[in-house]
């Protein structure tokens, strides 16, 4: 992946506008923004940004990869779409904050140990594992994403949560084993393959 | 009024023993009572909902919508696809309209689904269950169905984000949408009219990743509630209701605050008005137990 950061940075070298445009969900969008911060005060985690999306827009257009791509910014998003909705210029800002996310990931720039992060690729894992999420794997793996000893606190701490969703039915131990699932695993995980084969020779050919 | 039929997505959380199962209980009552048949997609996957993206691009979060959709077509031709959840419903919704207005990715989309043997038109409606009780029977009909008034229960609607942004429903403004409280009325039930954080984010699935900055935002959606003299908070979001009710624990050893506030759904509020019982409501699912609510119901 840091091949293809710098493949990335040979190829736009004088325009990241330009690259998030080709490479980035929605980022065609990202030149229509007139910086008139209503996404940033309409954020409910807006103080947590370092750079709310206004500013990102902003970064976007005056070639600050480096500071757009390696901030924690856009993993704060709670998708909760009041941007979207309240944008003058109609921009799907979520997406774009999505889609910045997930480039970043892809050229292996997100900041260390970041949590949104983490915790989107073990949802991701776990739902892709059997088509359907599987709840108390995942809370357990997200109990643990920060090492064994954490883990323990984080369990302990977490106990009332835990038996609470158990006593009222709303959690149960066999989903250890095994658990919920569609039927054609084969076929949905050859559709994600194919999905992904054709989304990353697309990249590939945007860095080439 | 004739059965009415539609294609179901009940999503991941509304499985046996998952965290909305008491939801799906509860909506299965309501169905009943209205003479509504829920076909369920033979096989549905996830949606990813909206945190899918870290892992999977556009392309391979698009497909899974668009498996849904596809099996929709071969098993439910014709039918309305009807969700519960509202990230399962924005999530499709989404899918639907991103096919529509990108050849190009419709043509990527079935070139992936043919790996699985399906192929997408994507032609059908993509709806919530609260725009099928709303447009499909009314306020006036849903409220015939009526048994058991809510009488004196105050009740605060919390619409929350994802059911209400950024599709909504018909006819409602973001800001300030009015169907929660019109179905609570319709009920019997007093609807919280000034509750000022009706459309608050409760931090969605970051509350897992950032439970601090989360339950912050958590904490100041159960005062409002307090402050308008609610009984308890009803949700049309299975992520509204379990990050609202389950960590109250938490929140009050770290704000030092006394809350014990129920979070219901509106269909579980439905449910006991048409009728239905403590179990029929799914409220045996409750981690805080509403009370009044529970009354009526062993009534």
């Amino acid at each position: 992946m840091g091949n293809l950061n710098t493949t990335m940075i040979e190829k736009y070298r004088n325009s990241f506008l330009h690259e998030v445009e080709a490479n980035v969900e929605e980022g065609e969008w990202v030149k229509m923004c007139m910086q008139c911060g209503v996404c940033s005060g309409s954020c409910p985690l807006g103080p947590h940004w370092d750079h709310p999306p206004q500013e990102l827009f902003m970064m976007i257009r005056a070639g600050k990869r480096e500071e757009v791509l390696t901030s924690s910014s856009m993993w704060m998003c709670t998708s909760c779409y009041n941007c979207i909705v309240r944008c003058p210029r109609e921009l799907p800002i979520t997406h774009i904050m999505h889609g910045l996310a997930h480039y970043a990931k892809r050229l292996g720039l997100v900041p260390e140990n970041q949590q949104t992060e983490k915790f989107a690729q073990l949802f991701w894992d776990n739902l892709t594992n059997t088509g359907r999420v599987n709840e108390l794997k995942l809370g357990l793996k997200l109990y643990f994403m920060n090492g064994f000893g954490e883990g323990i606190k984080m369990s302990l701490k977490m106990q009332d949560v835990g038996l609470n969703m158990l006593k009222t039915g709303r959690m149960s131990p066999f989903e250890l084993l095994g658990g919920h699932s569609i039927k054609d695993k084969t076929g949905f995980h050859a559709m994600l393959q194919k999905a992904k084969e054709l989304e990353d020779a697309k990249i590939a050919k945007h860095g080439a | 009024m004739a059965k009415k039929e539609y294609s179901f997505y009940p999503g991941c959380s509304s499985q046996k023993a998952a965290s909305s199962s008491n939801y799906q209980v509860s909506v299965d009552s309501m169905c009943n009572e209205l003479d509504i048949q829920l076909n369920t997609i033979p096989d549905w996957n996830c949606c990813s909902a909206s945190i899918g993206y870290a892992g999977g691009g556009e392309l391979p979060r698009i497909a899974l919508s668009a498996r849904n959709l596809a099996l929709s077509e071969q098993a439910n031709p014709g039918q309305d696809v009807v969700a519960t959840c509202a990230a399962c419903w924005l999530a499709t919704k989404e899918t639907k309209e991103r096919l529509h207005e990108d050849d190009g990715l419709m043509e990527e989309t079935n070139q992936a689904l043919s790996a699985a043997g399906l192929n997408v038109k994507a032609d059908q409606k993509v709806r919530h269950m609260v725009e099928v009780l709303i447009e499909d029977f009314g306020y006036d009909e849903l409220g015939k169905h009526v048994k058991k008034p809510l009488d004196g229960i105050k009740i605060a609607g919390y619409v929350g984000c994802q059911t209400n942004r950024p599709f909504g429903i018909d006819g409602e403004s973001f800001e300030n949408p009015k169907y929660l409280d019109k179905l609570v009325e319709t009920m019997g039930a007093e609807p919280i009219e000034k509750y000022e954080k009706k459309v608050q984010c409760c931090g969605g699935a970051l509350a897992f990743s950032e439970p601090e900055k989360s339950q912050a935002m958590i904490k100041d959606i159960i005062e409002a509630a307090y402050d308008g003299g609610a009984d308890m908070i009803a949700t049309p979001c299975p992520v509204c209701q379990m990050n609202v009710e389950v960590y109250q624990n938490h929140i009050n050893k770290k704000y030092n605050t006394k809350f014990k506030m129920p979070v219901v759904y509106y269909s579980q509020l439905m449910s006991v008005a048409y009728g239905k019982n403590y179990k029929e409501s799914g409220l045996n699912g409750q981690v805080i137990t509403p009370e009044k609510l529970s009354i009526i119901a062993k009534k």
